[in-house]
């Protein structure tokens, strides 16, 4: 098979240096480390090959390696046996050596066996700047390590893109979305010499930029809007996700990007921002399922930061040390448990504790610049001040009306009917009771009538009694215990004298000398008939009283009629006995009563408090109403804090948990108990620091490390090259690809450094590059040379992410709505999808309006089923820092018939129609323009303009099917435009955006 | 160690097919270095690698016993205590405690881990001898029964999580961590599509009429891990577009489509020619593949032309969307047309508390079909070449949970120590019976079969040895056994 590992074949040539990291390292790794490397309990015969001093020492008379003479060495003799006993790699591990690989390792031997340490684990410097032969061609630094390669290899540079080709890859690259033809015209005709890095600076300053970019760090962060597992429930991190857009467009330095994401903390006076920034460590899955050990969970959280931080910043795969130490690399299964500690004091169960979040969470209450915060805060200020300001005016009615009140005198009422809807019968007992007996229906509805001459009165009083003819004794008739629940009171006055004269009572307070909990006396006379009063478990009467609004009472005689409603669910829950009472005077509560005859140097703090409130919510209106409008305005504050997010965030116990090693990595199979620190082979902490998440942070980005700035500027590379300088962007070990361009990975290492972490002069640096503005044409030749693009012969050339492509159509088409940040959002999706998934628990609830055109980076993201018009994404399930590429016809599928395309081609195909004039051709190659960037040439042109024309004979002999063309989707169709005509550009706009160049970026 | 050369060569060959699908013409070197790229996208290295042993290529690792798998998930965790692990002692030990000796402090989920009792409960259904070859089996499966002479069991099954998204994920993908690829992509990837109108590896989700247990199907149950992800799963739905985005839209007849992608194809062409990217012409033919799937997937999906004899073999069921019974027929008819290898992911097994009662309606439920599509494949001569297994993720507990006295429900809990499991046709022994368990069928005595075990027998009997099925990743080569695995060669032919 053809290779382009061009180092490995580079050796296979004879004569050359063998050099150890790029041509045998790769080869002893693969087949001869597993048994005799690093991991000692994998290690046979007790030899490890990995470090010279084994290699060469005598190991009982026999020498594994002997430098200069290869016929002596043990190795290379067990290499070329022909006795399977003997051979090595042994015939059963399945692994064997190509002649190639034998030779390079005999000329290792004979060049004298140099050994080097892993190239990633060397701390990099500035390697010097290649001089090349043509040097017209480099633009920066980086050009002169790409075309050194390529000057050695005979091959050419590709000449730069034209300017159309460039200006799109370059927006697409750095924003995530193509440019208009009117900047493509604008660029094209910029002739100054600076145009290009103008443009450059330009799309950097966009807010779209950290849209862009964020894309790439969510994958890596494992974001998504769900927990993934059983259920699968909603979660809130998007204020983590917007920090992280912030952050990038603000150009945060790379080091403090890292800084408040792992501990921001535990920084000194943290900020809410810094706090959101720990959010990164939260966004791993949860496992809510039933039966779940939450300790087991917790463990697996702790984890999984431990292997998104050995991917993210180090490159290690140092997952493979939970249960052993790494069978390649030099990592202990004691490293990775002291990284684990550092990660393993958070204030968290396992559980998920904080609705579909776990603890820690926090409020994100703006406290800035939220106008909607501000105007609340403001009124409660301004009702609280009002109240202040009555103060003295409220003190001084209160003491009047302590003063003139007197003890109400009751008069029990003589019942003149009664009636029970559920047919109960009713006795008159000698007191003035009613004792119901006789049928108990489920739910019923007492009327009770009275005659009094009384006028003016303001009260009534219901007494709730017992009787030995109760279910333990009552007061009430319910089953088993005698409860009731009273759930509403109507009540009438109608004069005597003239019968038409009817008032509704209105019931001003309700007081009760005992309510069940849940069951307040309230209940009876407020509005929603759910609620009542209720007595359970009493063993005495029990006394309500009710005021009214206004006093009743006409002259000549009032017939007073009353309706007892016990209607809730539960059954038979009415009043076995009962008696009313009636007087002029504003009844008090018996507690409030029980205080006015306490005189008032005597009574306590809390009396007194009690006093006042009655008096300020029950007697004196005004101030009622004043006390009203800080309970609403206070209310209305706690609301709209409660309706901001909470998101996940790290914080630290007070005294860090015991970390162990895990035996086999099991969570409830403690070995030796480790802490916090950073892994053997690597740079240790500085001394004296204290060994935690912020030590852990700092020393990430220490310019010491080896690998953060390699394996970041790497994944830079491959952001805009599609392949990174090393490979493996997630691997950096040893078992990793070695770079292709190993000094120009160190020198941009090193630059990044230097250059104090800036992000965005990295990137600039990257897109100005003469490498990166190459046109990615390619020729068979080149092709067979280089297939996969390694050296850089020619500019990239690849899919973009579906993400990109449905930004893309949003664009084009004029839809896109651009906003930064905010809650995810629910585009189109097919019928019935998260349904499926979770068997009809979470239904999808699609959006509308701007919703359904944001950028995609905003669409809510549901861990089991992720959004079903992407594809070739990362699982968003754990740490993804490189994402597969493929083509499939599930693919194609889904660009020629979701919805969002084809609404896309409509709104695109109305766009040109209205701005192109009426020449067919014009309007289409301004479409074609609009979505490549380019004017179609004249073959282009005839097969969109015949494909037109066949499609409006097709549309305006069905108009029904040209209605539904134009039905997708929920933005308007412009009615002044032909349906027909219309119809058959979009379909042809359609074919425009699956074109390949269309989805690719050139 | 690398992938093997044949299965390289192998990989070639079907792309080459994909090509030729295409009906566009590339050059010599255009069409070595697509492959090259493939090969290299799908992970292979020029690493050590055996050279020169004669084995002509797109064969597998030897003569497989079958072509194709029909797996029949059974999610939540089938009660092998009542179903298929025959103990007629236990009875006379109703409420009695669960020995020491026997459970001996193993781990158990947090939903009876803190239960006092661990009160015997015995078999609720009863046990005849079925078959030919007598094995005892519930009466509530007496289609299974019917067909006991066909099928082997496993009873000595055992597996490691005692969760069910870990245990299935484990049972499916050989990790109980996501994120490994799962036996259909491992799979598709070595062994390719034997049908250039359909995806290799199909995916049917359904679950019991009563919605009565929870379990989820997370996509990583048939996902690609970090093969390429074209070798996923493709999920059929019942209702809508049996696959997503499968419809043209409305407003776009076959016709209007057929011209469309006529005009892509030609505009893509000159593309390619002006670009040179290999990559286009891959494009090109995953188009012109996207439009023969969406004739063929609807065709597969249309039952009109089975006649009524087989639908009734299914049951009533059949005709309902998403039901069990339907999905099974699919299969059939997906397995006739070479599908590699068809999932149906089946939930509602998980009786905690209400084995009593549903139990019989989830057997009810999917007895039936199962054993219709044995039979269905048998008379159509296809069982032979088909693989066909049936399980869950682990078993039940043989204890109550839930207090056995009282009158309140009760169930089992999940119980990973063993638990029993069926295959079917290719190079399966038929009438077998395969291990045994201790007396109260809660640790495996005899034979034991782990997951890995499984999976490598099953991976055998499509020619394919599995320590040389691998992929490189995260610098070193996986497998779906891990470095586990062992054939057991006493239940294959």
């Amino acid at each position: 098979m053809l290779s382009l590992s061009c180092a490995v074949a580079d050796a296979a040539g004879s004569g050359d240096h063998v050099e150890f990291n790029r041509d045998v390292r790769p080869i002893l790794s693969d087949t001869c480390f597993k048994c005799h490397g690093f991991d000692k309990n994998s290690r046979k015969a007790d030899l490890r090959l990995d470090i010279p001093a084994e290699a060469f020492a005598k190991h009982k008379k026999i020498t594994p390696i002997v430098p200069g003479k290869p016929l002596e060495s043990e190795v290379f003799r067990r290499m070329m046996t022909d006795n399977p006993d003997d051979l090595m790699p042994p015939p059963k591990s399945n692994l064997s050596l190509t002649p190639a690989q034998r030779d390079t390792i005999k000329r290792w031997i004979e060049q004298g066996a140099v050994y080097q340490p892993h190239w990633a684990f060397i701390p990099p410097k500035t390697p010097a700047v290649p001089t090349v032969k043509n040097a017209a061609w480099v633009r920066n630094p980086v050009d002169a390590f790409i075309l050194a390669k390529l000057e050695h290899e005979g091959i050419a540079p590709s000449p730069e893109a034209d300017k159309a080709t460039l200006i799109r890859r370059v927006c697409l690259d750095l924003t995530g979305l193509p440019p208009t033809p009117a900047e493509v015209a604008a660029f094209v005709s910029d002739s100054s010499p600076q145009a290009y890095e103008n443009l450059v600076d330009r799309l950097l300053k966009s807010p779209r930029y950290g849209e862009r970019m964020a894309i790439d760090w969510l994958d890596a962060a494992r974001y998504a809007d769900s927990n993934g597992f059983q259920g699968d429930r909603d979660r809130t991190m998007w204020p983590w996700r917007d920090w992280v857009i912030h952050a990038l467009n603000s150009n945060m330095p790379f080091d403090r990007f890292t800084v408040e994401q792992i501990a921001g903390d535990l920084l000194p006076g943290s900020t809410v921002s810094q706090k959101i920034a720990t959010g990164f460590n939260r966004n791993h899955m949860l496992n809510g399922e039933g039966g779940r050990i939450a300790e087991e969970s917790r463990v697996d959280y702790v984890m999984d930061r431990v292997e998104t931080t050995g991917t993210v910043w180090l490159g290690l795969t140092i997952g493979c040390c939970r249960c052993h130490d790494h069978k390649y690399d030099p990592l202990l299964q004691k490293d990775y448990y002291q990284f684990y500690s550092f990660f393993n004091n958070v204030a968290e169960s396992g559980a998920v504790d904080a609705g579909g979040n776990a603890n820690p969470v926090m409020r994100i209450v703006r406290e800035k610049d939220d106008a909607g915060l501000i105007a609340l805060r403001e009124n409660l200020a301004a009702a609280e001040a009002d109240l202040a300001s009555q103060q003295s005016q409220i003190d001084s009615g209160q003491a009047a009306w302590e003063k003139s009140v007197t003890p109400v005198e009751w008069t029990v009422a003589d019942i003149a009917t009664f009636k029970s809807e559920g047919g109960a019968t009713f006795k008159m007992l000698p007191d003035k009771s009613l004792l119901v007996s006789g049928a108990n229906p489920v739910t019923d509805v007492h009327e009770v009538t009275l005659r009094t001459d009384q006028v003016e009165l303001r009260s009534l009083r219901l007494e709730a009694m017992r009787d030995p003819s109760l279910t333990e004794g009552g007061p009430g008739r319910a089953l088993d215990h005698g409860n009731f629940v009273l759930d509403t009171i109507e009540a009438q006055a109608v004069s005597v004298a003239d019968p038409k004269l009817v008032k509704k009572i209105i019931f001003a307070t309700a007081h009760a000398d005992y309510s069940q909990p849940g069951w307040d006396v309230v209940g009876a006379i407020d509005k929603d008939p759910k609620t009542g009063w209720a007595v359970f478990g009493t063993k005495v009467t029990r006394t309500a009283q009710f005021t009214f609004a206004e006093p009743v009472g006409f002259p000549g005689g009032t017939e007073l009629r009353f309706r007892f409603h016990y209607q809730t669910s539960n059954r038979n829950h009415s009043m076995g006995r009962f008696r009313l009472s009636l007087t002029s005077g504003t009844a008090l509560p018996p507690d409030i009563a029980s205080i006015l005859h306490t005189p008032a140097d005597d009574r306590n703090d809390t009396q007194k408090k009690l006093l006042n409130d009655y008096y300020r919510s029950s007697v004196d209106a005004s101030s009622r109403d004043l006390i009203a409008a800080v309970a609403a305005a206070k209310r209305r504050l706690e609301d709209y804090e409660k309706s901001q997010p909470l998101t996940m965030v790290m914080q630290e116990l007070p005294k860090p948990r015991p970390a162990h090693i895990l035996i086999r990595g099991v969570w409830d199979k403690p070995g030796e108990a480790v802490t916090a620190n950073t892994p053997g082979f690597l740079p240790p902490l500085p001394a004296g620091a204290t060994a935690n998440r912020l030590a852990l942070a700092q020393w990430l980005v220490d310019p010491a490390n080896p690998l953060t700035a390699r394996v970041t500027v790497n994944r830079y590379w491959q952001t805009f090259f599609g392949i990174g300088l090393v490979k493996t962007s997630e691997d950096f070990g040893v078992q990793g690809e070695p770079p292709s361009h190993p000094d120009l990975l160190d020198w941009l290492a090193t630059h990044f450094i230097a250059e104090k972490w800036d992000v965005k002069a990295m990137h600039r640096l990257i897109v100005t590059s003469a490498a990166y503005r190459q046109s990615s044409r390619v020729t068979p030749e080149l092709l067979e040379r280089d297939p996969a693009n390694r050296l850089l012969a020619r500019g990239p050339r690849y899919r973009l992410s579906s993400s990109a492509i449905r930004d893309q159509a949003l664009l084009l088409s004029g839809m896109l709505v651009e906003r930064v940040g905010g809650p995810p959002v629910r585009p189109y999706q097919p019928a019935g999808v998260w349904e499926d998934a979770t068997f009809g628990t979470i239904k999808y609830q699609q959006g509308h309006g701007e919703d359904l055109y944001r950028r995609s980076i905003y669409t809510f993201w549901r861990r089991i089923v992720a959004p079903t018009e992407m594809f070739d994404t990362s699982n968003r399930n754990v740490c993804t820092v490189r994402l597969p590429r493929t083509n499939t016809p599930l693919q194609a599928l889904v660009l020629m018939n979701d919805v969002t395309y084809l609404e896309a081609a409509r709104n695109l195909a109305q766009r040109v129609m209205l701005a192109a004039g009426p020449a067919p051709e014009m309007r289409l190659a301004l479409a074609f323009r609009t979505a490549t960037g380019r004017a179609p040439t004249d073959p282009e042109l005839r097969i969109l303009a015949n494909g037109l024309q066949r499609e409006l004979i097709r549309y305006r002999a069905d108009t029904t099917a040209a209605m539904k063309i134009l039905s997708h989707g929920e933005s308007p169709r412009d009615p002044k435009l032909d349906p027909a005509e219309l119809a058959a550009y979009t379909a042809v706009v359609s074919t425009i955006l699956n074109l390949d160049e269309v989805v690719t970026k050139e | 160690m690398a992938m093997d050369p044949r299965t390289e060569a192998q990989l070639i060959a079907s792309r080459r097919q994909f090509l030729s699908w295409s009906g566009v013409s590339i050059g010599g070197a255009a069409l070595a270095t697509m492959l090259s790229r493939d090969l290299l996208a799908a992970g292979a290295q020029p690493a050590a690698s055996a050279v020169g042993n004669g084995i002509p290529p797109g064969l597998a690792h030897f003569a497989p016993k079958a072509k194709r798998i029909i797996y029949m998930f059974q999610s939540g965790a089938p009660s092998h205590v009542d179903l298929f692990d025959y103990k007629p002692n236990l009875a006379a030990r109703r409420g009695q405690e669960l020995p020491e000796s026997v459970s001996m402090g193993q781990k158990l989920s947090t939903m009876t881990s803190g239960q006092k009792s661990r009160a015997v409960l015995p078999s609720i259904t009863k046990f005849a001898q079925r078959g030919q070859c007598g094995r005892w089996m519930s009466d509530y499966l007496p289609h299974i029964g019917s067909i006991a002479d066909d099928i082997c069991v496993i009873k000595s099954m055992h597996t490691e999580s005692v969760n069910h998204a870990p245990a299935t994920t484990f049972a499916l993908t050989g990790a109980e961590q996501p994120g490994r690829p799962s036996m259909g992509a491992w799979l598709s990837y070595g062994l390719g599509s034997e049908n250039s109108n359909l995806p290799a590896f199909i995916v049917f989700n359904s679950r019991d009429k009563e919605a009565s247990c929870g379990q989820i199907f997370y996509d990583y149950y048939w996902g690609a891990g970090f093969l390429p992800s074209k070798y996923q799963g493709v999920k059929f739905r019942s209702a809508g577009d049996p696959v997503l985005y499968l419809s043209n839209p409305d407003g776009i007849g076959a016709n209007a489509r057929r011209d469309m992608l006529d005009d892509l194809s030609q505009l893509n062409s000159i593309k390619l020619k002006e670009a040179g990217d290999p990559e286009i012409a891959t494009r090109i033919a995953a188009y012109e593949m996207a439009f023969r799937m969406q004739a063929s997937v609807p065709a597969l999906a249309d039952l009109s032309d089975e006649p009524k004899h087989i639908l009734e073999m299914y049951g009533t069921d059949v005709k309902r969307p998403g039901s069990f019974a339907m999905n099974c027929l699919l299969a059939r008819r997906l397995s006739e047309r070479g599908v590699r290898f068809v999932q149906l992911m089946h939930a509602g097994w998980d009786q905690h508390r209400n084995l009593m009662t549903q139990l019989k309606i989830q057997c009810d439920d999917t007895d039936q079909p199962a054993a219709a599509l044995v039979k269905d494949l048998k008379q159509r001569g296809l069982l032979d070449e088909t693989l066909v297994i049936w399980g869950g993720e682990f078993g039940r507990t043989v204890f109550s949970q839930g207090d056995i006295n009282s009158k309140g429900p009760l169930g089992r809990d999940h119980h990973p120590y063993c638990y029993s499991l069926w295959m079917a046709g290719g190079g399966i022994k038929p009438g077998y019976t395969h291990g045994e368990t201790d007396d109260y069928a809660y640790n495996v005595v005899k034979d034991g079969v782990h997951v890995h075990d499984l999976n490598a027998t099953i991976l055998n009997r499509l020619g394919i040895d599995h320590e040389k099925l691998t992929y490189r990743f995260q610098g070193r080569y996986f497998r779906i056994t891990d470095v586990h695995g062992e054939l057991v060669t006493p239940i294959i032919t």
